[in-house]
């Protein structure tokens, strides 16, 4: 199982875009997403597009993976040349699964290096892959960062045993300083990935995951309330009355104990999930997608964005491999970005970020409703007013960071 | 030699030509499920009038929800032949009608009038079963119009028939002996014969004067799409014939006669009615309104100088707000309505508007029953979603300054002072084993019920009357004693006036905002119940909103009680997969799609089925937490 691809137009067979991708995309930066469509293991609660090796048949195994990897960025690199878009550097690149350390890190450097050929990357591209802490090696990561990556993000989820278990993780919490001391010793940046809000977790248990992380020194940590997804194994458990279904007052506590422990350890939001110790060490890919920018998507079910045009691959990876093969694009299917939703999208993707949104950038109609969003205490009042910042801004108080989509729906028509 | 006369013999009791000597008019008082309509289908078999293969179960009913609920709700009337021995062994032939009743509560007024153009009543009770309630009100009713009465006991063939038993409790009611009790059984035929001789022989013949005045009285009126209003009358006085004017006393309004005939049991055109007849009428107009049941039909060029007595309007006595759940669907709801009132005299509505629940009407009904069968006809018959608001009665409010302000919606309770709040009140018979009377007299203490009297029907049955305020009864009263009496308990009303009583308006806030829908007239001891139950049942129905909501009972502007819906903690997706912004963009259209259609009270948003469910008498179910999200 894995999503639901969203319902679109037809894509072209040879991948062409429109014209009006151009518009503005000088402004805009390239990134390029590598989806890796594999695990040893599948976790109870993931929903995400990826299989372990024997849910695959032929013509599309792992080893052959890198390789049509590589044809799709061959077809990337031609539709955007052929759309004539200004020639652009990759910015960053962020590899992610699945669990991109299944293959082997040359194979991930030849898919680097395919992008380096490609568009080359800009100077201090951010080039990130995802890592299971279970397999992880310091030559490995020696490996990667000798062929470019220059940042790596470990999926540590909890660090307590028994929520692990309930997430089907099977690594061992007491490597997690292990494997991130190695990422640095090799000159990777690092990050961590946490899940909150699994059933079972105790407060305690959270916040035992949260020091622990931090213990580490990172500099980055993301943290996700766990959802439970259709279709995952752990839908049926909850169903079934196996698991508690998580509750959003347990996982809003949750994420304010986390916030407050952050914030105290020097780590500051800069999207509603992410924290960084600094500006500098925020994760760039994830920026622009809340910014809008550009970026392909490498991979089965791998979604892309390119001034105002979205589109997604087949999901299922032998599928993927069967179109690039016969050389037709491998888009599902794609949407042109209506006016509306494109102001929906602008709000939405915006307001997650600390940097939020200029007031200015409403409609008429929603500015009317800042000012309630204010007195309820979901918006930043002096933001709202233009202090402290450039030009007024919507910037999420912590409680509208929890009720961010209902300000969606109120600040759009 | 057959009951069934010969063609011969039926020539002297032709319609129109028939003396009164040999016309039996009479009804079948019977509770719902006790086997009336199976007993006239037997008698329309035996009697000729249907042969067995056009007999199909229950011919007289012909509404669909009168037959699945196994009621009769509008009345006809069946003429059958029926021939008997005199004293010295002729065969004599005899003309019986029989008046179909309705079984319930709400139509006593119907069922009155119907009383009213026989002579003689057959008190039909199941033999497994005894009486019930409304069969004894209307037993009573009938015992008022002098009907002679001929007490049976039917379904004899059932194995839990206890005909000895219940021909006693008959025998205490009515007087006479339990011997005189006919035992029959509707669906073999045992015993229908029988019962039919003994209708001739114990029911009088009709007395009026042929040469007098016409004078009919109208005891139903049906809407027919083809043939506009069929009006069934039984003639008193003089007589009816085709293609002359008609006037009907009441309105003074004169109609041209277009057909004139009897039920047999389908309409046969006659060449009048005479003396004691009893037929129908069709003079083309297209409102029952303009037909009134009670009405006197006289003749416009010799018309008779006084009504038959006993015609009222039909006055509506129970108010309910009726709104279709797509608001869409308003146009044919009132389209539905002014169908139904065209066979319906008793029906009638007004357009409303209630901030929860939109657009919709106001409408009187007779009764809960009526109400219900309403309902259930424009769902079923018309294929409308509806939604009702708690029925209410109507209150008679009097202002300090005297002005008198009369209330039919609870939102229209005048606010300042008040001298005086009067209610209607009912008089109710309550038939049940003796075992629940404490449990029933519990009820009624809690329903403000004065207790008139108790008598044993048997040695384990008892007949206990009461007064009470008829809110008291529309209010869930009927759920309420059956849960309390596992069902055994039958209830009968019937408005006997009013009373003052120390009312009071129960208005629900939410955040401040009245809600119409849920506003209530309720006595002053049983405002704060109320209150905290409504209160209680919108914040488990009421989604959390972004900020905290309070809901409020209040009395004027005093509050009498509280409930909070703490406000959301928690309204945002974790991530967005694999940059899937498409995703999560519909997520939030569909979400911004549902807050369309919801209801907004001040700023909270409520869900058009919480306010339905709110609305509904069963315990308000959880709301369910993640459905609302994701």
């Amino acid at each position: 199982m894995a999503p639901a691809l969203p319902d679109g137009d037809p894509a072209p067979e040879d991948g062409r875009l429109p014209e009006t991708v151009r518009d503005g995309a000088a402004d805009r930066s390239f990134g390029i997403y590598l989806h890796v469509p594999f695990c040893t293991v599948r976790c109870g609660y993931c929903d995400f597009n990826t299989y372990t090796a024997t849910e695959l048949g032929g013509g599309a195994s792992q080893s052959s993976y890198a390789e049509t990897a590589l044809s799709e960025i061959a077809l990337a690199r031609r539709v955007l040349a052929e759309a004539e878009l200004p020639e652009r550097p990759v910015g960053t690149v962020f590899v992610g699964g699945g669990t991109p350390t299944v293959l082997p890190a040359r194979d991930l450097a030849r898919m680097l290096d395919g992008v380096r050929d490609s568009w080359g990357l800009a100077p201090g591209a951010e080039v990130t892959t995802e890592a299971n802490p279970d397999s992880v090696t310091p030559d490995d990561l020696a490996a990667l960062s000798a062929a470019g990556f220059t940042r790596v993000s470990f999926g540590m989820q909890s660090a307590v045993p028994r929520v692990l278990a309930t997430l089907d993780r099977t690594h061992d919490p007491r490597r997690i300083p292990d494997v991130v001391r190695w990422a640095r010793d090799a000159g990777l940046a690092v990050s961590l990935d946490l899940i909150y809000g699994t059933p079972g977790e105790s407060l305690d248990d959270w916040r035992a995951s949260v020091e622990s992380a931090l213990a580490t020194g990172v500099d980055h940590i993301s943290a996700y309330a766990l959802v439970i997804e259709q279709g995952t194994r752990m839908a049926v458990q909850v169903r079934r009355g196996d698991l508690p279904l998580p509750e959003e007052d347990d996982q809003a506590a949750k994420y304010e104990l986390a916030d407050d422990l952050f914030s105290a350890a020097g780590l500051t939001w800069y999207e509603v999930s992410n924290w960084a110790r600094t500006p500098d060490d925020a994760c760039r890919h994830n920026l622009a997608y809340w910014r809008n920018d550009d970026w392909w998507g490498i991979g089965p079910g791998a979604h892309s964005h390119v001034g105002g045009t979205r589109w997604w691959n087949v999901k299922h990876p032998r599928a993927y491999a069967d179109r690039l093969a016969s050389g037709v694009s491998p888009a599902a299917g794609r949407e042109l970005i209506e006016p509306e939703s494109a102001q929906l999208e602008r709000v939405m993707l915006a307001v997650r970020l600390r940097e939020g949104l200029p007031v200015s950038a409403l409609s008429s109609t929603a500015r009317t409703r800042v000012a309630a969003l204010v007195a309820d205490g979901l918006v930043d009042g002096l933001a709202a007013l233009g202090r402290g910042v450039d030009v007024p801004r919507v910037v999420l108080t912590r409680r509208g960071r929890l009720l961010a989509d209902a300000v969606v729906r109120d600040l759009t028509d | 030699m057959s009951p069934i006369p010969t063609p011969a013999q039926s020539q002297r009791i032709a319609p129109a030509a028939t003396s009164p000597d040999l016309l039996r008019n009479f009804c079948i008082i019977a509770h719902i499920d006790h086997g009336k309509s199976t007993l006239a289908d037997r008698m329309l078999q035996l009697t000729g009038v249907v042969d067995s293969r056009a007999m199909r179960a229950q011919y007289l009913d012909r509404m669909d929800i009168e037959r699945e609920r196994g009621i009769t709700i509008k009345s006809q009337a069946v003429r059958m032949p029926w021939a008997v021995e005199d004293a010295a062994g002729t065969l004599v032939p005899y003309a019986l009608n029989m008046i179909d009743t309705p079984g319930h509560v709400d139509f006593t007024y119907e069922v009155s009038r119907s009383l009213a153009a026989c002579e003689g009543a057959v008190l039909l009770v199941d033999a497994a079963q005894g009486i019930e309630a409304q069969t004894l009100a209307n037993l009573y009713l009938a015992l008022e119009n002098n009907l002679q009465i001929i007490p049976v006991l039917n379904k004899i063939d059932l194995p839990a028939a206890q005909p000895e038993k219940y021909a006693e409790e008959l025998a205490n009611l009515i007087g006479g002996d339990p011997e005189d009790c006919l035992k029959v059984s509707g669906k073999t035929g045992e015993g229908v014969e029988a019962l039919l001789d003994r209708i001739v022989q114990l029911v009088p013949a009709p007395v009026g004067n042929p040469g007098a005045e016409t004078r009919a009285m109208i005891f139903d009126s049906v809407y027919d799409t083809y043939r506009g209003v069929v009006t069934y009358v039984r003639v008193v006085d003089g007589d009816l014939n085709p293609r002359e004017r008609i006037t009907m006393m009441s309105t003074k309004a004169s109609h041209e006669l277009l057909e004139i005939g009897v039920i047999s049991p389908e309409p046969v055109p006659t060449k009048g009615l005479g003396v004691g007849e009893v037929g129908y009428l069709i003079t083309g107009v297209k409102d029952v309104r303009q037909s009134k049941v009670g009405d006197t039909v006289t003749k416009q060029h010799r018309p008779a100088a006084e009504a038959l007595g006993g015609y009222s309007d039909p006055k509506p006595m129970v108010f309910s707000g009726l709104y279709p759940i797509d608001g869409s669907d308003y146009p044919a709801l009132r389209d539905a309505l002014d169908k139904l009132k065209l066979n319906d005299a008793a029906l009638n509505y007004e357009p409303e508007t209630s901030v929860a629940l939109g657009f919709g009407f106001r409408v009187g009904f007779l009764g809960l029953l009526h109400l219900e069968i309403i309902r259930e006809r424009l769902e079923r018959e018309f294929g409308l979603d509806l939604i009702s608001t708690a029925p209410n009665v109507i209150y008679e409010v009097t202002m300090e300054d005297r002005s008198e302000v009369l209330v039919t919606n609870p939102s229209e309770f005048p606010g300042g002072k008040i001298r005086e709040v009067r209610e209607p009140v009912v008089k109710a018979t309550i038939l049940a084993p003796t075992e629940f009377v404490g449990a029933i007299m519990e009820l009624c203490q809690t329903r403000r019920g004065d207790m008139q009297g108790m008598d044993y029907l048997s040695e384990d049955r008892v007949e206990m009357r009461y007064h009470l305020p008829l809110a008291e009864i529309v209010f869930d009263f009927f759920d309420q004693l059956k849960s309390k009496t596992r069902g055994y308990a039958s209830l009968d009303y019937e408005p006997i006036g009013d009373q003052a009583a120390d009312l009071v308006k129960v208005d629900i806030l939410l955040q401040s905002e009245q809600v119409d829908a849920f506003s209530a007239i309720v006595h002053k001891e049983k405002a704060y119940a109320y209150g905290l139950m409504m209160a209680g049942k919108l914040k488990d129905l009421i989604p959390r909103q972004q900020f905290e909501v309070p809901i409020q009972a209040a009395i004027g502007s005093r509050i009498i009680a509280r409930e909070t819906i703490r406000a959301m903690r928690k309204d945002v997706l974790a991530k967005c997969y694999g940059g899937d912004i498409t995703r999560k963009r519909k997520l939030l259209e569909k979400q911004k799609e549902g807050k369309k259609r919801m209801k907004t009270i001040g700023r909270v948003d409520v869900p058009q089925e919480a306010f339905i469910a709110a609305l509904s008498s069963d315990a308000a179910p959880a709301k369910d937490k993640d459905a609302k999200k994701k």
